[in-house]
């Protein structure tokens, strides 16, 4: 198989990373969610910890782009 | 067409120089930087200049900026992380400004470059390190042991250590994918505009719909750019909670 197929090839698995991140940042927010709806006055205190788990979680799916982008173009 | 979407991160001199054998050009990336820190500077000068005790629309919101920061490192940090405020306060500023900055149509983003956010990284973990030596001296390195029976920890310490060096790696790269990832999906979007406007025919009266994708995506990289800058900075206090109080719970 010539090298630029299988640098395509690999991109396109890297690409099974998101799969992890969609997860993840399901579980975080429905987490939230469930916590919010049975005791909603603690809910305005979590929102730092939210925001920090959906962005930690989005980073995961982001570093499969990242060895995408390096499989791709190097 | 697959060139286009990453033709927008390319760093082009505008006014070439050279020092010897190094590349010192103004380019657009330095002229963004520079456009930032300018804009951050006069806002917050100008809207603080009158200084009234009820305050007026830019001075609330420069106000606002600062308790924001403020706030965010006395939750994470307490009262004596106060001493790092100028320093989040900068990263913060300078990381929001750049990724709104590079929203508008045309403009390089700052952040969008790996070297970057690499440099602010290692700034800040940088600062991390040498605070922890500063105020621990060498029991700085009692970070890496957490409490637990000695059989466990010829495995934790291992772990905790590479994790801290990992930190350098992930701070830097959530911000730099997430920028990149943003404006090569608007771009991608613009594309399918162009390429459906020349298919002609039926499918040239259909080249507004991906307008819709892209004002959805601006949007969301709106959100995106102030949450990134927000997850950096509040990172960054973490880390730096971590050097000032070792692992203790206040």
């Amino acid at each position: 198989m010539e090298l630029q197929a299988a640098k395509m090839i690999g991109a396109g698995l890297a690409c099974i990373a998101l799969a992890g991140a969609g997860n993840g940042i399901g579980i975080v927010f429905g987490s939230y969610l469930q916590g919010a709806l049975r005791n909603p006055g603690a809910a305005a205190s979590q929102t730092t910890n939210l925001l920090l788990g959906f962005a930690l979680c989005e980073a995961t799916g982001l570093y499969g782009l990242v060895i995408a982008l390096i499989i791709l173009f190097t | 067409m697959a060139l286009n979407p990453m033709e927008q991160f390319e760093v082009k001199p505008i006014v070439p120089l050279h020092i010897g054998p190094w590349d010192v050009s103004f380019t657009n990336q330095s002229l963004f930087m520079c456009l930032v820190v300018a804009t951050v500077a006069l806002f917050l000068v100008i809207a603080m200049s009158k200084r009234r005790l009820v305050p007026s629309r830019a001075q609330s919101m420069a106000e606002m900026s600062y308790e924001f920061v403020a706030g965010m490192i006395r939750s994470t940090t307490g009262d004596d992380g106060l001493v790092f405020f100028p320093f989040v306060f900068s990263i913060f500023m300078f990381v929001l400004l750049s990724n709104f900055l590079g929203l508008i149509p045309g403009a390089f983003t700052v952040t969008s470059q790996i070297i970057v956010t690499l440099a602010l990284a290692g700034l800040v973990m940088l600062t991390v390190v040498v605070t922890g030596f500063i105020v621990h001296g060498i029991g700085f390195l009692k970070l890496f042991v957490p409490k637990a029976p000695w059989y466990l920890l010829i495995l934790l310490v291992p772990i905790e250590v590479i994790s801290f060096l990992t930190r350098l790696v992930s701070l830097s790269v959530r911000l730099f994918a997430n920028m990149l990832a943003g404006h090569t999906m608007l771009a991608v979007f613009a594309s399918f505009v162009i390429a459906l406007g020349a298919a002609g025919g039926i499918l040239a009266y259909l080249s507004f719909t991906p307008m819709f994708m892209i004002v959805f995506i601006g949007a969301l990289e709106m959100l995106v750019a102030f949450l990134q800058a927000y997850v950096f900075a509040i990172l960054t206090c973490i880390y730096l909670n971590e050097a000032l109080h070792l692992h203790e719970h206040h």
